[in-house]
């Protein structure tokens, strides 16, 4: 283990390199420095991959992708805390792809634990396993980890850079630096002369960077407090720029069409009627699909709408009955993974009541606001591609291939994300531009795919099953034996990713069901992999989006089989295993008054799960309105240990629920005849304004280690409305979509 | 032949087919990228705008149907001198993603030209059309009642 202890303090240290101009410190590679991305100009000093100051100002570097969980603005403010600038007085851009903004904490995230019961040394453990992410320059928005990745290194690089600056004045005063300050950007002399960091810039260009230890959270002007989110101006008044907003001179645009049978060659087509339609410029054949390049994004869509295309088979089963008979002949498989596996499952103890229950749940689309889009530019020798992504190294790689370019040559502007849920980590929106452009080198073109094209060619969350078997006596959960069996989109990712297959215990389909913190003597949890070619993807929660509903629902008709109340069946199970899922329970059950009883027509119903490091618990409230049921209300709880912006934490708990109760409620990908059925947001609907329950959100802060938010509100959201109208209507939900079910306000 | 349209009180001179939606000349042949491209079917607000006042689905408009002048989300506020119901938006921290804000702002603006202190049950009649997949909608009601209080008083 010295090795890890080893690699564990290089990744800690605050490190310095040279550059044109100025300096670049801050913390790097395992034993070398990242090539510094900023490239600054002479008089401006990069003071580490998330500084720069020059002349003008001082500039922070957010390399998270903004898609609307606040990252841009929490990040800044990381380093603020400590560099001691204002806000509203310093810029704020996203990083460029660069090696030196891997995401530490995601590769930590896929460690064999439960999470909740991590002890300090896997902790570090999984720390040193973040160090395998630098390698492999992951630089990934998602796994709700921007923070748990960002939160100390974040602030020693703010910490460094103040003590340096301090350290340049110091010498030019001819004084001690510890009598200098700093505030707003200024290092203070004793007197009260300021100095400002810009003034400084060009000599600490010069410096070795100081290593300094971080401020006790007790001084925090920034951190644990709301902040205005510094993307809201911009979004409020049509000015902040989407990958569908990019303009270029002389920028075409282009609309495409790949096979609705996803992954099926492509025959042939006949582009006669299109080519003669109006502002057609080129007709691009992407090998798998057609592209047309136009003056205008309708005129495109409109021609590649008009090319006759002979499109290959699916080489998947044609139909959604027929896929989920394969998924579920995965349960007669040996397991992928048993990752939990405690006491006897095999043995029901004697006297002990058996529920046996079968669930469903269907393929899913992420359906973004902004449908997939990107602008390339190629001209022979470089590459520039614009777009809003959640992994721009990865998809700097992946375009460079497709240029036939050394990634050097490839720079990858990341704007604003209309919505990301997983989808923008995928690297095919960003593949396809880059053909299309290099059709026309010289020229830039933006290719938008519509709404249906993104509807039917995306990675989907998988659909999948699962098989409940539970024993309870004297009102307790005894035993529970679960097996859950989907496509395995970790497997599919990794071998879209790197070309090489997938392999291992898969924890991303188990999880949200072997690691939830309740105390069950005999509990087993067994992940069976469906070997299927349906594209698969991450979406919000990923795996816990499918077992939170399995494990929550089971939960809840064991707690009815025992004859207790569903809440304090809970409570008492979490109670001894883990105190921040309890205090969850305990916070809902007061928020929303929960007696266990509800009056005719309103019915309740309560969920946990604990993801992404955050247990959350959730109340929802339906109400029969003349046959129409309607959610009314709903009440979250949740510890995810230090909440740096209380308001954006809410803001996520809520969006979380209402994208889970959006698919609960309507969404449902089908297949027929080898192409996904949906088109479009009326058959692929969400929660609106008139359907949205109204809400309280607590946040609580006990937990030891921090934990995610923009993705742990999702899991119990499904579960907490099916449980809800059970108690309405005594019919128990086992598949999805609700509508189908229950006749839901639309 | 071209089309005339004016949009934010100036004329331009369109030479575009007289089949293409208002939103693709905003977007691609104005530069007016404010108004967004969400669906192409009317099914999710994220391109409204306003012809004469009225908030209409400019996915849905023909150049050649254009009635009226147009106001885009670029033409009712800027960065600088935000109009009420902008400010509002950003007093109540409403965007996440952001995306479908611009529409759901415009329709917001139509409402509450119309009907000055509208009711929570107005409020969803006006706003369902406007999707939203961050779930916003609780901080859109809040800020619609705050910017309608503004505008009374002022």
């Amino acid at each position: 283990m010295a090795s890890i202890g080893k690699i564990l303090r290089r990744t800690f240290l605050i490190g310095s390199a040279a550059i044109v101009g100025g300096v670049a410190f801050g913390v790097y590679y395992v034993n070398r420095p990242a090539k510094n991305p900023l490239k600054p100009g002479d008089g401006e000093a990069a003071l580490n991959p998330f500084i720069l100051i020059d002349q003008n100002g001082v500039t922070l570097f957010a390399p998270r992708a903004e898609m609307g969980q606040g990252v841009k603005t929490t990040w800044a403010a990381l380093i603020a805390e400590e560099l001691d600038v204002d806000l509203d007085q310093v810029t704020v851009l996203h990083g460029p792809a660069a090696a030196a903004y891997y995401n530490s904490a995601l590769i930590g995230e896929s460690l064999p634990n439960k999470g909740y019961d991590v002890s300090d040394f896997q902790h570090n453990l999984g720390e040193a396993l973040g160090v395998i992410g630098k390698v492999l320059s992951l630089q990934v928005t998602g796994g709700s980890t921007s923070m748990k990745d960002g939160f100390e290194r974040m602030r020693a690089a703010g910490a460094s850079a103040r003590e340096t600056l301090k350290q340049a004045a110091a010498e030019r005063l001819g004084v001690d630096r510890g009598q200098l300050k700093t505030a707003s950007g200024h290092v203070i002399a004793p007197d009260g002369t300021k100095i400002a960091y810009t003034e400084l810039a060009a000599v600490v260009a010069r410096m070795e960077p100081i290593e300094a230890p971080l401020r006790d959270p007790s001084e925090w002007r920034y951190l644990g407090r709301t902040l205005p989110r510094l993307d809201m101006v911009e979004k409020a008044t049509g000015t902040a720029q989407f990958g569908v907003d990019v303009r270029l001179p002389g920028m075409k645009f282009a609309s495409v069409r790949m096979n609705p049978r996803l992954g099926g060659q492509m025959n042939g087509f006949d582009d006669s009627a299109a080519r003669a339609m109006p502002g057609v410029e080129k007709i691009v054949d992407l090998g798998n699909g057609v592209a047309v390049i136009a003056t205008n994004t309708w005129l495109a869509n409109k021609a590649v709408e008009a090319i006759e295309v002979d499109w290959g088979e699916a080489p998947y089963p044609p139909e959604t009955d027929a896929i989920f008979a394969e998924i579920a002949k995965a349960f007669d498989t040996d397991p992928n993974s048993t990752m939990r596996d405690d006491g006897d499952a095999s043995t029901v103890p004697e006297g002990a009541t058996v529920i046996e229950a079968e669930y469903t749940v269907p393929y899913l689309a992420h359906a973004t606001m902004e449908p997939m889009n990107a602008t390339a530019l190629f001209t022979g020798d470089a590459l520039e591609l614009w777009c809003g992504n959640q992994a721009p190294t990865l998809i700097q790689f992946r375009v460079a291939n497709t240029a036939g370019l050394d990634t050097e040559a490839v720079q990858i502007h990341t704007t604003y994300l209309g919505g990301g849920f997983g989808r923008r980590g995928e690297l095919d929106f960003g593949e396809i531009a880059t053909k299309v452009a290099m059709a026309v080198p010289g020229t830039p073109v933006q290719t938008i795919w519509s709404r249906e094209e993104d509807m039917r060619h995306d990675y989907y969350r998988p659909g999948a099953m699962a098989r409940m078997r539970g024993a309870v006596q004297d009102g307790k959960a005894v035993l529970i034996d679960g097996a859950v069996a989907a496509q395995s989109c970790t497997q599919q990712a990794v071998e879209r990713y790197t070309g090489m297959p997938g392999a291992g215990p898969d924890k991303v389909l188990v999880e949200g069901f072997f690691n939830q913190p309740y105390a069950v003597p005999n509990y087993r949890m067994s992940g069976h992999i469906a070997d299927l070619k349906i594209p698969v993807g991450f979406w919000r929660s990923v795996g816990n989006s499918h077992n939170g509903f399995f494990h929550e629902t089971f939960i809840d008709e064991m707690a009815h089989a025992a004859g207790r109340d569903p809440l304090e069946f809970r409570l008492e199970l979490a109670r001894d295993e883990h105190a921040p899922s309890a205090g969850c329970l305990e916070a809902v059950r007061d928020m929303s008054g929960w007696t266990g009883k509800t009056p005719d027509g309103v019915g309740r119903g309560v969920a946990l799960t604990y993801s992404f490091g955050t247990p959350v618990a959730q109340v929802i409230e339906v109400v029969d309105e003349d046959g129409t049921i309607r959610i009314s209300k709903a009440w979250i709880a949740c510890d995810m240990g230090l909440a740096l912006d209380p308001e954006n934490v809410k803001a996520q708990m809520f969006g979380g629920m209402m994208y889970g109760l959006s698919a609960a409620c309507y969404g449902e990908i089908t297949f027929a005849d080898g192409e996904v059925e949906q088109m479009n947001f009326p058959d692929y609907d969400a929660l609106r304004m008139h359907t949205a329950p109204q809400v309280e959100v607590q946040v609580l802060e006990t937990n030891r280690f921090m934990g995610g938010a923009g993705e742990p509100g999702t899991p119990p959201s499904m579960p907490a409305l099916g449980n809800a109208l059970f108690d309405l209507t005594g019919k128990r939900a086992r598949t999805l979509p609700l509508n189908k079910s229950f006749n839901l306000l639309v | 032949m071209a089309t005339s349209v004016t949009i934010n009180g100036k004329t331009h001179q369109v030479d575009l087919p007289d089949d293409v939606p208002l939103l693709w000349v905003l977007r691609d042949e104005i530069g007016l990228t404010g108004t967004k491209f969400g669906c192409g079917v009317a099914a999710c607000g994220a391109c409204t705008v306003h012809i004469d006042g009225e908030a209409v689905r400019s996915c849905q408009v023909p150049l050649s149907d254009v009635w009226g002048e147009v106001t885009t989300i670029e033409g009712i506020g800027s960065p600088e001198a935000m109009s009420t119901v902008q400010q509002a938006w950003v007093d109540h921290q409403v965007a996440q993603c952001g995306y479908c804000q611009s529409g759901q702002i415009m329709q917001a603006a139509a409402l509450l030209a119309e009907n000055p202190a509208p009711t929570d049950a107005e409020i969803d009649e006006a706003m369902q059309g406007n999707l939203c997949r961050c779930g916003t909608y609780p901080r859109i009601r809040a800020a619609i009642h705050d910017a309608a209080a503004k505008m009374k008083e002022a």
